[in-house]
Order: structure tokens, then sequence, then C-alpha cells
């Protein structure tokens, strides 16, 4: 019996290699990883949907290809949750929303290919703000998320399930989004590594736009290694994506070997000065401390338009979102409330079917895009995004990667800012910049606070300069998060019986 | 008063582009398909789906911006246009808006009082939404097909330069013909790949200012285009006469009333909020590119007229037949080409204008158009292998069309029927002579006749030797040799 919290599982690269060696098979790593899942989600809500069924079969052809003597992929019987605004065919891909309850598309993502291909087994569908847009989780429709650090925070957000089922040791990895910090600020919150690679570098094809502009997926694991092996997966050119990005894929998991010696870290001085937390202070000065150490240069940049990216990016991703959650209207697939003729139905439907972040976004974007408004907030908004791009140029001739917080503070606590949208906001400041410059960041655990929750530290590069996030992140890592402690959490007495689910309990 | 009214009035065309694919997915274009044959998640506009430009659609885009004399933007943009509707999967459809791929062009129109120039203020392309099919099914459903979903489309959109429906109607032929011509379009408007919406109003004449205009939508041929415009001029100047206003508003012309209706006014239109679509960097096309499609743009069909008449003597009247459909002026370039190869100078207006008469009597009737394609009775080689034969003087008109015939019927080529049959002319000229002796000899009173000075007969002696040699003999020899043997009436 799996005891929540108990590492059944383990990390990406030991399961592939286990896998691969014959130590373990993927279909005992798969059952042990629904076991865990099981025991431990009814505290954490990570998940939407367990896909017991698909994962199974998946794990028993990974032990058949093996059996056959057929080469393994990176990822062999490496159990993955995937946020579950990624399409899988056949499978409930519901963005934490009631408009897409039941939705079964009818075919998978660019990524879950990938991850399919690589030979990963999915287990299931992730928890998320609904369609990904909020900071806490708490804007999903079938109920938030909890930090498996301390049940009464949030994960953070809009990854939230992917971070908490990673963190809880429920999967060895998970698959996020990130829009303007989804997967970095959860990751920072629940204690693991999470990417936003460049803008471009993988295809978008499949997963369910919030923001096209900014939207990327990115993987969160239990360690910088583990990413990187992820990403490697995930990164290449999709002809259906026609802003994927036609360059070769970079060596992340082989810069993870690399030292940091004589690579410029970027620090914005006056950024650092106006973080409140004492924890997040001291966990980022750490994070440089441990840089310089081990033979980095830090360096002072500055990144002046940086401050106005709270403002650019609610003006630029609820007029994306908009127009690109319009698709919505009950008539071809997901809910639909019919009124008395056609706009009825539209208003009653999307009434019913969004909740209120989702409905404060759409309204936001819709006025920014009206005609009369459209050059005061569009179009100012996207010009300031050139300037800030601008200073990211300017920084990174002078630096190789810039350092800063991933978040304000670590987890808050849940329903302390769900009242607040712009308290919540906030929480996104440090990973909007590079979201708005489409440049490549990653969060990496720097240590504890004292009261025992994560502090996640961000590196920033020039675009397709993953590997130097990877180089420098793994000596954070190395120092400051060596062993990868794990939370030690317990399903809470007396509620929350089942994973609760979209579709019900756990599949079947 | 009438008179002292000037009508202006702009067109925006929608057309199709002849492409074998939709514009952002592989699904194919074909008409008439059961619904919902042709779709996938991006033409269905499912979650996650994303759209990528077609090249041949984008292709041939810039072709009709080259031949309508546009400058071809090297990096252009599609923008988003916002609204709800059952038809738009996606609640908006992907279109240009502030930087399209063509504009600056214009077209030049003969009109009887001369020929005009109507500028094209810009021509973009978009995608095309699906069906709505209104009442099929259980009762007053409705549902829809999005075969039509996706589909490429240009619209151009001209300047407000003209003046008349006559002006309109013979802006938009010629607009036919010439995307027609390059391929862009294959210019068949009861399918809709050729629609028209029409901006009219009205001033008095002289006046520079704009007068406040209608917008008549999706008018589906020439004669209705005319019909709708005038109706539109008269009703507005009956507003206006009568003492009201013009207002703003979108009319729709009635087939079975013969008149416009209101459809919305002013205060409905739609805000589309249009911004540039985040799925779509900007539209890039290499000057290169733009070059080379430019080098390869296909003859335009005034140019193609322009030649006909001077090279191959063909009358206006001819060149306009010919160059009604594509196919067929391809066809007939085909023929001539073949037979002028060996004809020079002068010659060629003679062998051109007896291949002009010879296709348009014989060949267009059994003319099968299909689209841009048309499916010709014998291949153009075949013909001019036929045309040659008469040219040579081996056989002569008649027995061409019924050489012809039999070319349709078993496929063969002209010079094996015409030998097969023996139905060369006998250019011998001791059989010729031995064929007029015997008709001569044989008819002793109509000899007389002719020498008495009834020259008419002649024809008679003709029809002898033609009879005698079953046709085949050269009709020029034997009206030589009768004329010298009978001798001097
Ligand atoms: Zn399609």
């Amino acid at each position: 019996m799996t005891r929540p919290g108990e590492d059944a599982v383990g990390g990406v690269i030991d399961v592939a290699e286990a896998v691969r060696g014959g130590a373990r098979s993927a279909l005992e790593v798969a059952e042990a990883c629904i076991a865990g899942i099981r025991a431990g989600d009814p505290a954490l809500h990570s998940f939407l949907y367990v896909d017991e069924e698909g994962a199974l079969a998946a794990a028993a052809a990974v032990d058949a290809a093996r059996a056959a003597g057929e080469a393994l992929g990176p990822l062999a019987g490496v159990p993955i949750g995937v946020k579950d605004n990624l399409c899988t065919a056949g499978v409930p891909t519901t963005c934490a929303s009631k408009i897409l309850e039941g939705y079964r598309p009818p075919y998978d993502a660019h990524v879950i290919e990938r991850l399919r291909d690589a030979g990963a087994v999915i287990v299931g569908k992730t928890n998320l703000d609904e369609f990904a847009m909020g900071s806490s989780n708490e804007n999903s429709a079938f109920g938030p998320v909890h930090n498996p650090w301390a049940l009464d925070r949030a994960p953070g957000g809009s990854s939230g399930g992917s971070a908490a089922a990673v963190a809880g040791r429920l999967v060895s990895a998970a698959l996020g989004s990130d829009t303007g910090g989804s997967v970095r600020q959860p990751g920072a919150f629940c204690g693991v590594t999470a990417i936003k690679p460049t803008y471009g570098r993988v295809s978008r094809y499949g997963l369910i736009a919030f923001a096209s502009s900014l939207d990327q997926v990115g993987p969160l694991a239990r360690s910088v290694r583990d990413c990187a092996r992820l990403l490697e997966v995930l990164s290449g050119y999709d002809p259906r994506d026609a802003t994927s990005a036609v360059r070769p894929v970079g060596q992340y998991e082989r810069a993870c070997e690399r030292d940091v010696r004589k690579l410029r870290v970027g620090v914005v001085r006056d950024e650092l000065e106006q973080v409140q937390d004492p924890d997040v202070r001291a966990r980022v000065d750490d994070a440089i401390a441990a840089l310089e150490s081990a033979g980095a240069d830090v360096v002072e940049v500055t990144l002046p338009t940086a401050r106005y990216g709270l403002s650019m990016y609610y003006l630029i991703a609820p007029a994306e979102a908009s127009s690109n959650l319009a698709r919505f209207d009950g008539m071809r697939y997901g809910l639909r409330v019919a009124g008395a003729d056609l706009t009825a139905t539209y208003e009653r439907t999307r009434a019913a079917g969004f909740g209120p972040e989702v409905k404060r976004r759409i309204m936001l974007g819709t006025y920014a895009l009206s005609a009369g408004y459209y050059d005061a907030f569009y179009l100012k908004a996207q010009k300031v995004r050139t300037l800030l791009r601008r200073d990211f140029a300017a920084a990174f001739a002078r630096c190789d990667v810039v350092l800063s917080p991933t978040t304000p503070t670590p987890a808050f606590k849940l329903g302390d800012k769900s009242g607040d949208p712009l308290q919540m906001y906030l929480a996104d400041i440090f990973t909007l910049p590079a979201a708005l410059a489409g440049l490549p960041a990653i969060s990496t655990p720097a240590g504890l606070s004292a009261a025992g929750l994560p502090v996640g530290v961000q590196l920033t590069a020039p675009a397709f300069e993953e590997e130097r996030l990877f180089t420098a992140s793994r000596a954070v890592e190395d120092a400051l998060w060596r062993d990868a402690p794990a939370p030690a959490f317990a399903a809470p007495r007396g509620d929350r019986s089942a994973v609760s689910s979209a579709a019900g309990a756990p599949s079947r | 008063m009438v008179s002292s009214y000037e009508a202006v009035i702009g067109l925006e065309v929608h057309a199709q582009l002849h492409t074998k694919s939709k514009l952002f997915c592989g699904c194919a274009t074909a008409y008439g398909a059961p619904p919902n044959a042709h779709v996938c998640p991006v033409c269905l506009g499912l979650p996650g789906a994303l759209p990528v430009p077609n090249a041949e659609a984008i292709a041939l885009a810039v072709r009709a911006g080259l031949a309508l004399g546009c400058d071809v933007a090297t990096s252009s943009r599609f923008a988003r246009k916002n609204y709800f509707y059952p038809d738009l999967a996606k609640g908006y459809q992907i279109s240009q808006f502030e930087l399209p791929l063509n504009a600056r062009g214009a077209l030049e129109v003969e009109l009887p009082s001369g020929t005009k120039r109507i500028g094209i203020t810009r021509i973009h392309v978009e995608e095309d939404a699906a069906k709505n099919l209104h009442g099929v099914g259980a009762g007053t459903d409705t549902l829809v097909d999005f075969n039509r979903a996706g589909t490429p489309l240009i619209e151009i959109v001209s300047e407000p330069d003209l003046r008349s429906a006559e002006e309109a109607e013979a802006y938009l032929r010629k607009l036919r013909d010439i995307l027609m011509f390059t391929g862009v379009n294959d210019g068949n408007l009861e399918e809709g790949s050729f629609r028209c919406d029409a901006n009219v109003s009205i001033r008095p004449a002289g006046d520079e200012t704009l007068g406040t205009r209608t917008e008549i939508k999706n008018v589906n041929s020439f004669r209705f285009v005319r019909m709708a415009i005038e109706h539109e001029i008269a009703r507005q100047q009956a507003v206006v006469e009568a003492g009201g206003e013009v207002v703003q508003e979108t009319r729709t012309w009635s087939e079975s009333h013969h008149k416009t209706r209101s459809m919305r006014t002013k205060e409905d239109a739609h805000d589309y909020r249009y911004f540039p679509d985040p799925d779509l960097p900007p539209l890039v096309v290499a000057q290169a590119r733009i070059d080379a499609i430019g080098a390869a743009l296909p003859e335009l069909p005034d140019a193609k007229r322009t030649r006909w008449r001077a090279e191959l003597g063909l009358t206006e009247y001819d060149a306009q037949v010919l160059s009604a459909h594509p196919a067929v002026a391809r066809y007939f370039d085909e023929v001539a080409s073949a037979l002028c190869a060996q004809a020079g100078g002068a010659a060629r207006d003679e062998v051109g204008k007896r291949a002009a008469n010879f296709v348009q009597a014989e060949i267009l009737g059994h003319v099968e158009q299909a689209g841009l394609d048309a499916r010709f009775p014998v291949p153009a080689a075949a013909l001019a292998e036929l045309l040659r034969l008469v040219e040579r003087d081996v056989i002569n008109g008649k027995i061409a069309k019924r050489v012809l015939s039999e070319m349709i019927e078993s496929g063969e080529g002209a010079e094996a029927i015409v030998e097969r049959e023996g139905l060369a002319q006998v250019t011998d000229a001791g059989a010729i002579e031995a064929a007029v002796r015997a008709a001569i000899d044989a008819h002793p009173a109509q000899v007389a006749q002719y020498r008495a000075g009834k020259t008419a007969v002649l024809g008679f002696f003709v029809g002898q030797v033609m009879k005698a040699t079953r046709g085949a003999a050269n009709p020029k020899q034997v009206n030589a040799l009768l004329r010298e043997l009978l001798g001097e009436p």
C-alpha cells in the first residue's frame, strides 16, 4: 500500500534507465504510479482524469518493445501527467472549464505525440486554472489543487496540478503551459524545476490557446536534468504551427554537465531591492552566491521597461483570449444551454460555461480591442513589448543569463488572494517579462523558507539559448537543492474520499 | 430632376482562389461533396488546432495582384475579424486588415464612351465561412456544412470610381475575365466562386463630397448586379427627392421581387475588433518570388485579342468569341500557332482567319466547359493536322468537315482517315483532264449553251466532274481546265 507522499515512481532519468536496463518493467512503474495517485491525490486534487487503461497499455507496449529487442526512447516507461489544456485523442480535455466538460478531442497535441514516440506513459490530465487563467489554481471549475508542502496553500497556477503532482511524487514529471509564468510560478511554489522555452521552440499544435503570442508548453520535473531530457523530446519544428521555429534543438541534457565558470549572470539590482519577502531575498542571494562560488561572474543590468510587464500582459493576453475563446459557443462541442434564439443560446451557454476569471478576461480583452480603444490599449501594449525586447537585448550584450526571483513570495494560502484579482496578478510580476519578450526562462528551487516552503529562482536567457539555462540552474540546484527534498503530506481525514474528477473517479 | 444626380459605386468582389486545398489546412476545396466530407480539426476550429497558410493560394493571390497592376507587399499580415455566427467555427474569420497583400491597382474598362480606368484599392486574402443549411434534418433545425469553411478567397475592393450600373457590370465582366485567364478563379457565379457586394450612393452631379452609401450584399449574376444597382440608385433618388435622407445600411437583393431590401442599419453594425492574428507570423513573400510569378503571368485577354487581330487578322468579333473562355483561347492559340509555324507574313492572316472560322463553326458547339477547364472533341494538335491538309490542298473544306466527324468518332488522325477513305483531292492533271473531257463529251447541249454565253452552266460541269471523282478533284484545277477546254464563250 502506497502512502501519500511516498515516492513509488522515481524521476525521469531514473525510471527511463531502470526500464531500459530491465531493473523495472514499465508496467510495474505504471501500476505503482496509479496506486500512488489513488493514495495521494485525494489530498492534492492534482488530477482531473486518470487514464489507467491508456497508461497500462502504453507501459505494456514499452515492455513488449524491450522484449522484442527494439530500441527504447529516451522516456521509455516514464509516467507523466499532462496539463488538461493539451489535447489527448479520445481522452477528456476540459481546460478545467464547464464549457468543455466531457469533451474528447479527436487528435493528440504535437507534444503528446512527441511524448508517446519517446516511450512516455501518459497517466492522466492535471488540474489547472480554467483555460490557464490564474496563479493559484483556485479558478479550476472542478476545485482547487493543494500544495503538497502545505495543503492549505496554493500550488500556484495555472499549471498547479502539474506542479503538485510532480512535487507530491505522484508522477516522474508533468507538462504544463506557460503564458505569463504558468509553469515557473507553480514550479517555484511546489519546489520543482520548470522551464518555459523560447516562443516557437515547442509546437503549440493541440495546446488549447489562451494567449497565442505568449503560450508555450513546458515541462515540470524533480530535477534540472529531468527537465532537460523532457525539453529535448518536446522541442523541434512542427509544420502544423506557423509560429514554430525552424532551428536545431539544443543539447539540453549535455548542457547540464557544463560548468558555469566565466558565465556572466546579470542581476537587476532595483528589482531585487523591491522584494519584500525576506525568505525570497535570502534564497535569491544564496543562488547568486552559489553561482559566484562556482566561477560565474555577476554583473548588474537594467530592464527599465519590465515594470510595465503587468500592464502589457493584462492588455495583450486578455485581448488574444477574448478572440481565442470565441469558439466556445455551444454550437459544435462542449456545453450548450439552449435559449429562445441564437443570441440567447450564445449568451446562456457562455454565462453558464465560463467561470468569473475567464469572463473578466474576455471582457477586458474585448474592451482592449474595441474600435476607438485599440490604438490606446492593444497597439500601445505591443509597442511597449518591442521596447522590452530591446531592453533584454541590451542586457544580454552584458550578460549571458539574467537572474531574478521567480515569485515575490513563497506559496500563499488558498483563499488569500482569490477575492482580489490585482493582488493575484502581482504573483506573476517576475515571470511576465520573459513571456512578453518570448525568451526562455527556467525556475529552479533554491531552498526552503523559514516556514518550510520552497522558494524558486528564475534564470532568463536570449532566445534559443536554453542550454545556458540548464547549465546555470544545475549549478544552483547542485548547491541549494541537491537532494531534491520532497514534501511529506497526508490526506486530511474525513474529506475528499476519492480523486474527484471531471469525468468522475480515475478512469474505469 | 433625375439627371441632376450622379451615382457613385464601389464594388467588393469575393473570388475563390482556384486551389486544390483550403487556405489553412490540407482539406480539399472540391464543390458538391456530401456535407462535412472535407473537414479536419483546423477548418472545424477545434480547440488547439492552428492555421498554416497554403503557399499555392498565396501565389495565386500574388498573381491576381500583378494582373491587376497592384503593388504586392513583401510583408503583409493576417488579421482576425471577430464575430459570432454558427457558420464561423472559430468565432473569427482570418482575413487581412491593415496590411493587405496587394494594394493600389487598376483595371481599364471599355465603355461605349471610351476606356475608363477603375482604381483597385486593395486585394486581400481571407478564408470563406461554412454554409448554414436551414430547415434540413428535423424540421426547423439549421445544420452547418463545413466543406466550404476555410476555402481561400481574395477580396478585391474597387475605388468608388464607377458611375452607373452599366459601368459596374463592365468592370465585373472584365475582372472575371482576367481572373479566369490567370487561372486565379474559375468565374463560376452560380457556385458562388465569384460574388459581388456593391456600395452605392448618389450626390448632386458635380458635387465632390460623397453621399451616404448603402451596401448591397451577395448578388450572384451580372444581370442582377446591374438590376440591383439600377434599383438602388432609383430608390435613393426617390428618397432624396421626397425630402428624405438615405440611411447607411446593408441591403439585400431579392431575386423574386427584383428590388433591394434593408438587412441591417448602421446602428447594429458589428465592431469586428480586428487585430493581427497571433497564430500567423507576417506573411513574407520574397521580391524574387513576386518577380517570378510576374514573369510567368499568363497572357491577359486584352493582350491576347490585340495579338490575334494584329498577327492573325482576326476581327474584333472573332477575337471576342474565341477569348470567351481561357481554355478555348488556349486551344485556338495552339491550333493557330501550329498552322502558322509554316505560313509566313501575309499568309498568316489567311491561315488564322480560316482556323478561327473553322474552330467557331465546327468545334465550339462540341466544347464542354467545367470551371477553368474544358473538354474538346479533338485535341488542338489533331485539329491542326486536319487544317494543315486543307492548307496544302490535300482535301477541301467540305471534306474536312467529314474527316472531323470521323476523327471525333474514331479518335484517329486526319491523315490516316484521308488515306484510308481515299479522300485526297485528285490533283493529277491527267486524271482531272480525263474527267473534264468525259463530262464535255457527254453533254453537248450544255456545251453549246456555254459557248452561247450562258456561263452559269459552268457550275453544272463542275458538279459533273466532282461527281465523277467522288468530290476528290481539286475544285480550282477543275474550274480552270473547264474554262480552257470549253473555250471562250
Ligand atoms: Zn480542414
